[in-house]
């Protein structure tokens, strides 16, 4: 039954000349996608012949607590092929954002993948999972996203987390989190996870981190924390165009000064880069036109775990819980480093007048035997 | 001046060798790297603003300044591995069971500490020859506060590094959830030192002049002097290993 579904199939490169790509632009894909994955130059000929005699690998795409723009950084992608390779041709069988069904047709077209697939299919997920409340917070088709990830999750062969709400909540998980938004590797166990971070992540990324698991049947190679490590084993600030500027200890101080005008590093004026791992730097944002550094804009940290409570956005301290609004620890240290020479002070006074006795004999006694080294 | 009384007669003492020339050696490498690494790491979380009209190219003062944050963490790093050795090896003075607490004595011992040292209770004056139990526990909670260090910032160094020693340290920023965790915790723990070199220094002078047994020269020489008698009833308790 899934061979015959296989042979059925059409491989990338058919769809595509269906669609009207030459073989050049098929080609310069292939090359483009096989360098943005870090692979070496023999890289580029195994991806465009996987993409010419694999079959289209059956794809679930579903949202749940989001904003869809890991959508729309993904169908913007700077080559043509990314959205359409991957969007129309990458069988995306079910996602609510682009596919024509609706209802319970809709509902079908994924039960019938689910089923036919069992086992093979990829599960896309953009949007955090709301475990409060019994899940009442997101629900599609009269079924909690809870329900919906769980039924979809058992038959996949690996589960991709787009984004920031996938992987780690992003702003649903800030503090207070209300609806208890939970990320998706918190909910699914036993399945390879891939976090594909970012608010949203890069389109080529997005792209890169698919394209890797049609050509090599495996997962990219993933840090610590399940991110794949083409894309995410340097900081932003190791591929930042100003980090001379940081080394030179030239910095903006504030964003209307002639430091800004400069073009110096964004770092005293709140910029996460030094603590953020993602390609920015090195892909950027539109067609690689430029990315927020690089339009004067210290980088937030998007694609970090919770960082929208690593605030303040424009400043590189931070603040302290319990301790009010706008302490950092250098103003509560510094009230400490007071409390402690106050309470030193306080102490040798004390010293003085408790112990006097103590050390009055000591200090006669010294005196004592002065004395009688002068009498000889 | 001569009309002072004196109460007692003048004390005979006695020198007694207190920290060995490793401890010593250990002690003021352990001072330099963490005065260094409190000025460097200050620095760093905060730089001065300096206004230049140079180009980035003919400056590197901000490189340097974590180059040498990071020298001084190494060797900070190894010098509390060989004081950990130490501790199993070196006399009793240096002895790990000086900064543990393993029975109920110990407390009883802070305890009376607090009352001599810090409440100062009348007729209350412990002295001790090594670490006294309030002073240990205290190195016990430095101990710590030098791992979390070690662990936050080679965690944070691990993602420059390609040596293998770094990279032990790289489970670190994973198990906190990223780099800005782990860099808020070194940090503010970064204060804990402060605080505690001027605490620290503050009672070395304390207990040299409330005491006279040579306290602050001790980091130098490695010997203390105390009185004949409290040598007589220090040897006839056997067990205490004050």
């Amino acid at each position: 039954m899934l061979t015959e579904i296989s042979t059925q199939r059409k491989t990338y490169y058919e769809e595509l000349q269906d669609k009207g790509y030459s073989r050049r632009d098929f080609l310069k894909f292939c090359t483009m996608i096989a360098a943005y994955m870090g692979l070496q130059s023999s890289g580029a000929a195994q991806v465009a012949e996987a993409l010419k005699t694999k079959p289209r690998v059956p794809v679930i795409w579903l949202h749940f607590q989001e904003c869809t723009c890991c959508s729309e950084s993904f169908i913007r992608s700077s080559h043509p092929i990314v959205a359409d390779i991957i969007l129309d041709k990458l069988s995306l069988d079910y996602t609510e954002t682009l596919m024509a069904a609706a209802g319970h047709q809709a509902e079908e077209a994924m039960q019938k993948t689910m089923k036919d697939h069992y086992g093979e299919y990829v599960l896309c997920v953009e949007g955090s999972v709301p475990a409060g409340a019994d899940g009442v917070y997101c629900m599609i088709g009269g079924k909690s996203s809870m329900d919906i990830l769980h039924e979809a999750a058992a038959g996949a062969k690996a589960v991709i987390c787009w984004g920031s709400c996938a992987s780690n909540g992003c702003v649903q998980a800030a503090k207070p989190n209300p609806t208890k938004a939970t990320p998706i590797h918190k909910i699914i166990k036993g399945k390879p996870i891939i976090k594909v971070p970012g608010c949203p992540p890069i389109g080529e990324v997005m792209a890169g981190v698919l394209v890797h698991i049609l050509t090599f049947d495996t997962l990219p190679a993933l840090d610590g924390i399940g991110r794949p490590k083409a894309f995410y084993s340097k900081r932003v600030h190791d591929s930042c165009y100003r980090r001379p500027y940081y080394d030179a200890g030239m910095f903006v101080e504030t964003f209307d000064d002639e430091n800004a005008k400069r073009g110096y590093c964004l770092y005293k004026v709140g910029c996460k880069g030094p603590s953020t791992y993602n390609a920015c730097g090195i892909i950027k944002w539109n067609n690689g036109t430029s990315y927020p550094i690089q339009s004067g804009h210290g980088c937030f940290g998007c694609s970090e775990e919770s960082f929208w409570d690593n605030g303040p956005i424009y400043e590189r301290m931070v603040n302290a819980g319990g301790f009010g609004i706008e302490q950092n620890a250098d103003k509560v240290g510094m009230v400490a480093l007071g409390v402690t020479a106050a309470g030193i002070a306080a102490h040798a006074v004390a010293t003085n007048l408790r112990k006097h006795k103590v050390v009055d004999e000591l200090i006669a006694e010294g005196k004592q035997s002065e004395h009688e080294l002068k009498k000889d | 001046m001569n009309s002072t009384t004196v109460s007692s007669k003048p004390q005979l003492l006695r020198r007694v060798f207190v920290w060995e020339l490793p401890v010593r050696y250990y002690h003021w490498l352990n001072a330099g790297c963490i005065l260094v690494l409190i000025a460097t790491g200050l620095i760093i979380g905060d730089p001065p603003a300096i206004m230049t009209s140079k180009e980035a190219h003919s400056s590197y003062w901000f490189g340097t300044t974590r180059f040498i944050h990071f020298v001084a963490a190494y060797i900070f790093l190894f010098n509390f591995l060989f004081r950990i050795y130490w501790g199993f090896v070196g006399n009793k003075y240096a002895s790990w069971k000086n900064f543990i607490p393993t029975n109920r004595q110990y407390f009883k011992d802070m305890w009376n500490i607090l009352k001599s040292d810090i409440f100062m209770t009348k007729g209350y004056n412990v002295h001790t020859i090594g670490h006294n139990r309030l002073a240990g526990f205290i190195y016990f909670m430095t101990f710590i506060a030098f791992g979390i260090q070690c662990l936050t910032g080679f965690g944070l160094y691990s993602a420059m590094s390609d040596w293998w020693l770094p990279n032990l340290f790289s489970w670190v920023p994973y198990l906190l959830g990223g780099d800005f965790m782990v860099r808020t915790i070194h940090h503010w723990a970064t204060w804990f030192f402060i605080l505690f070199t001027v605490v620290h220094v503050y009672l070395v002078f304390y207990h040299d002049y409330v005491e006279g047994h040579g306290e602050i020269s001790s980091m130098g020489g490695g010997w203390k002097f105390i009185e004949e008698e409290i040598f007589k009833r220090k040897k006839k308790i056997k067990n205490s290993n004050l």
